[in-house]
C-alpha cells in the first residue's frame, strides 16, 4: 500500500481517510434527524425528560460515537480545506493545531457534560 | 466552509448543552436564553442554517459517491434541489426559531 501514503495522518491512507469521512458522516446524519425529530416532538420540554434522556446508556452511547465522528470528519474535513486555501505552511500550521486542540477540547468537554449529569 | 462555521460554531453549541444539563436553573437559563436574546437566537439561527445546508449538500455528496447524477443534467438538477430543499429548511427552522 505503498503508493497510497498518508498525508492527513488521520487514517492509514487516503483511501482510509475517503470511507472514515463517509461512515462519520453517516452517523451524524443519523444524530441530526434523531435529534431534530426529538426536539420537533417534544416541544415543551422540561429539565427533567432533558437530563433523563442524556443519563440513558444508550443515548450516551450515541451521543458520544456522534462527538467522536464529528471530531474525526472534521479533522479529515478541515485538513482538506486548510491544504486547499492556507498555502503559507507556518499559517497552515498554526490553523491545524488550533483545530487539533479545539476537537481535543470537545472530546474532554462532552465526556465531562454527559458524565456530570 | 459550513463545516468550518460549524467546527467553531459548536463551543456555543456545546456551551448551551452544557449548561441545559447541569441543572434545572441551568436549564432554564438556556432556554430562556435561546427565546429572549437575539444574540443566542441569531447565532443559534446561523449555526443551525450551517448545518442544514452542510447536511443536504453533504447527502447529496453521498449519493453522487454511490454513482448517482454524475452527468451534466442530472448533476445540475442535484445541485439545485439540495439548494431548494435547504433553503427551504433554514427559512423553517428561521420560523422555529424566531
Amino acid at each position: 500500500m505503498d503508493m497510497v501514503t498518508s498525508i492527513t495522518s488521520f487514517g492509514r491512507s487516503g483511501l482510509y481517510d475517503w470511507m472514515m469521512q463517509r461512515v462519520t458522516a453517516i452517523v451524524l446524519l443519523a444524530y441530526t434527524v434523531f435529534m431534530i425529530g426529538y426536539l420537533l416532538f417534544n416541544p415543551d420540554l422540561d429539565y427533567n425528560q432533558w437530563a433523563g434522556l442524556f443519563q440513558c446508556t444508550s443515548m450516551r452511547i450515541f451521543t458520544l460515537l456522534a462527538l467522536l465522528s464529528m471530531v474525526a470528519h472534521a479533522w479529515i474535513g478541515l485538513w482538506s480545506v486548510s491544504t486547499d486555501y492556507i498555502k503559507p505552511t507556518g499559517a497552515r500550521f498554526v490553523f491545524q493545531s488550533v483545530c487539533g486542540l479545539l476537537a481535543f477540547i470537545y472530546v474532554v468537554w462532552g465526556v465531562q457534560i454527559l458524565w456530570s449529569i | 466552509m459550513t463545516g468550518v462555521a460549524l467546527f467553531f460554531g459548536a463551543i456555543f453549541m456545546v456551551y448551551i448543552l452544557g449548561l441545559s444539563l447541569e441543572s434545572p436553573e441551568g436549564f432554564a437559563q438556556a432556554s430562556e436564553m435561546l427565546q429572549e436574546s437575539f444574540l443566542a437566537k441569531l447565532i443559534a439561527w446561523g449555526l443551525v442554517s450551517a448545518l442544514l445546508y452542510h447536511f443536504f449538500a453533504g447527502i447529496k455528496h453521498l449519493i453522487m459517491d454511490a454513482g448517482y447524477c454524475e452527468e451534466l443534467e442530472s448533476g445540475r438538477l442535484a445541485a439545485k434541489t439540495t439548494l431548494i430543499v435547504a433553503a427551504v429548511a433554514i427559512l423553517l427552522a428561521g420560523v422555529w426559531i424566531w
